[in-house]
């Protein structure tokens, strides 16, 4: 079967590419239905990476925050129909102690190989977790990311040094939303403070016990761990700020993405003793536990209701760029996509 | 009930001096009409495929589905008859002997040697048809287009913006269709080629679905290179 691959070429243009699939092959073929665009994806398409990186990886088709119907599988391990979220992993090996989101030989869709912005996507059937029917699907679109929180919270219970009174969440974006949203429910007795910049998104922060504007901490302040969430140029200013006001052998689970080299105070990470975890991505575990904690939390999934932002109609690919373009200029939330092209 | 129809009646005449077909030449190491056929396997509202092919085709279009594809129950290999419409209508009298026809039943019709169209395409053909009856599937005029009656001289060039150049698939209420080819006499089921204006000359309205450019047909050998390089060195990213 001739499949669309719908890839950008150079920043800001995306053409259609054509591929050959085997239905035969022992792939699971997915229909994708919604989308939702990460800030990784937008780096290319607005042309913020490296030119060398941008030369090296595209064309490439983007996204890798999808849902999709299953429309063939010649394993049988899906009903045709079935709604499921594709794993943007394709781990080559298997290793006892890294996990599949770190190993250097693993595939990433939309960074090593094609994203899902595709006519059908192929996965093995691994690759795919199955959604549970109350769950909405354009909130179920950006899964991925909620995956993401979901590990790094995962590798925080693993390597904590002891139990947390508060948490300091820095970054008042979608993943820090998210992130304070599943501690605030998985540590329902643990005090979650937000450490925003912006008035108007830290406002949507109803859950969290309390909010701190960045410019206006007061030194008394103090956490006994952090998740950073903020990347970019405020890598830096949050990881200094967290140094400071983290107690002595406290945890920071860094999570932001920085392009640039990021400089902090190590003397006092040394003096304090502290635990700097990087993490990254997600894995197939944090998928089915992000699946799971979502229907066993139905108050968590209308608080995630909020973050979509709007959901955007791709219908021809000159509706790809405007959708790109109307991302950019979205300050808070989601941009879901509909994929009917 | 929802149907595809690929129609494979071509014996590959314009194609120049080849003996097979176009519709069973290989588009990467595969034959054009399996990469048709697979399209529509991937869409589970359809009930059935039907494959129309000339009669002496017959055996070796269910040879070659069976080795690429498999052995399929929604797959029928249906004989086509003496032209287009003709082809279609055997694929109808199919249904009415196998399944029936009801007044809702549509039928999407396709021709085999157009392998790149998309999820979308199939999805507005259904839609649209279950909603309005008869479909076309068309793209906006690129070039100028040309009238000439005596093939000599233009006789009109009509406005570019209003013209469109027609693909398939083109769907339709079957119960409509059988109804509309019946009325023709035998002359102007001579001339009418187009099943879409079979409808048409009845008063039917017909809706347009967006096409591609790339939605081709590869009738010419000039066609088949322009697959072979959409296709080239795309394999696997």
């Amino acid at each position: 079967m001739i499949n669309q691959v719908y890839r950008l070429v150079n920043p800001r243009h995306f053409e259609v590419h054509y591929q050959d699939v085997s239905l035969t092959s022992p792939l699971v073929a997915i229909r994708p239905t919604y989308f939702s665009i990460c800030a990784a994806d937008q780096r290319y398409y607005s042309g913020k990476r490296d030119k060398e990186v941008l030369n090296k990886k595209l064309p490439m088709a983007l996204i890798h925050e999808a849902i999709g119907q299953v429309v063939h599988d010649s394993t049988g391990t899906y009903k045709v129909g079935s709604n499921v979220v594709m794993i943007p992993d394709d781990p080559k090996e298997e290793n006892p102690v890294i996990e599949e989101n770190y190993l250097r030989s693993t595939r990433f869709h939309s960074s090593s190989c094609d994203g899902f912005m595709q006519d059908y996507v192929f996965l093995k059937p691994d690759r795919l977790v199955p959604l549970f029917d109350e769950l909405d699907l354009p909130t179920a679109s950006f899964i991925e990311l909620m995956s993401v929180s979901m590990h790094a919270i995962r590798q925080y219970q693993k390597r904590v040094l002891y139990p947390a009174k508060t948490i300091g969440v820095w970054g008042d974006g979608n993943l820090g939303f998210i992130v304070s949203l599943f501690l605030k429910n998985m540590f329902p007795d643990t005090k979650i403070y937000l450490f925003g910049k912006h008035n108007d998104k830290a406002e949507h922060f109803s859950f969290v016990d309390r909010i701190y504007y960045i410019d206006n901490v007061p030194d008394d302040v103090t956490i006994d761990h952090a998740f950073e969430c903020v990347g970019g140029y405020g890598s830096e200013s949050a990881l200094g700020q967290i140094i400071d006001h983290i107690q002595p052998m406290g945890t920071i689970m860094a999570m932001g993405v920085s392009e640039y080299p990021v400089a902090f105070n190590t003397r006092m990470l040394l003096e304090k003793g502290l635990s700097l975890i990087g993490t990254s991505r997600s894995g197939r575990v944090d998928f089915v536990n992000t699946v799971s904690f979502l229907e066993k939390n139905p108050h968590v999934r209308e608080y995630l209701k909020t973050l979509v932002g709007s959901v955007q109609v791709i219908n021809k690919i000159a509706d790809i760029s405007k959708t790109f373009e109307h991302d950019l200029m979205t300050s808070w939330g989601k941009t879901v996509v509909k994929w009917k092209i | 009930m929802i149907y595809a129809e690929i129609l494979a009646g071509g014996k590959g005449t314009r194609m120049g001096n080849v003996q097979l077909p176009k519709q069973f030449m290989l588009l990467d190491n595969k034959p054009i009409i399996v990469h048709t056929i697979e399209k529509f396997l991937l869409n589970d509202r359809f009930d059935k495929i039907i494959v129309v092919t000339p009669k002496e085709w017959m055996n070796y279009t269910e040879d070659i589905i069976s080795k690429y594809i498999g052995k399929l129950e929604s797959i029928a290999v249906v004989e086509g008859g003496s032209d287009r419409n003709e082809s279609i209508m055997n694929g109808i009298h199919y249904i009415e002997k196998t399944i029936g026809v009801s007044d809702e039943d549509i039928i999407v019709t396709h021709d085999s040697v157009r392998p790149f169209l998309t999820h979308r395409i199939i999805e507005e053909n259904i839609d649209m048809a279950l909603k309005y009856k008869v479909i076309d599937t068309v793209i906006s005029a690129v070039d100028t287009i040309i009238q000439s009656e005596d093939g000599e001289t233009i006789s009109d060039i009509p406005v570019r913006s209003t013209m469109y150049q027609g693909q398939t698939p083109q769907s339709f209420n079957i119960k409509l269709l059988v109804e509309s080819y019946n009325s023709l006499t035998t002359e102007e089921k001579a001339i009418l080629t187009d099943a879409c204006k079979i409808c048409l000359l009845k008063g039917q309205k017909i809706r347009m679905v967006r096409g591609e450019s790339f939605n081709i047909k590869i009738t010419v050998p000039y066609d088949l290179k322009v697959a072979e390089g959409l296709l080239k060195g795309e394999s696997g990213k």
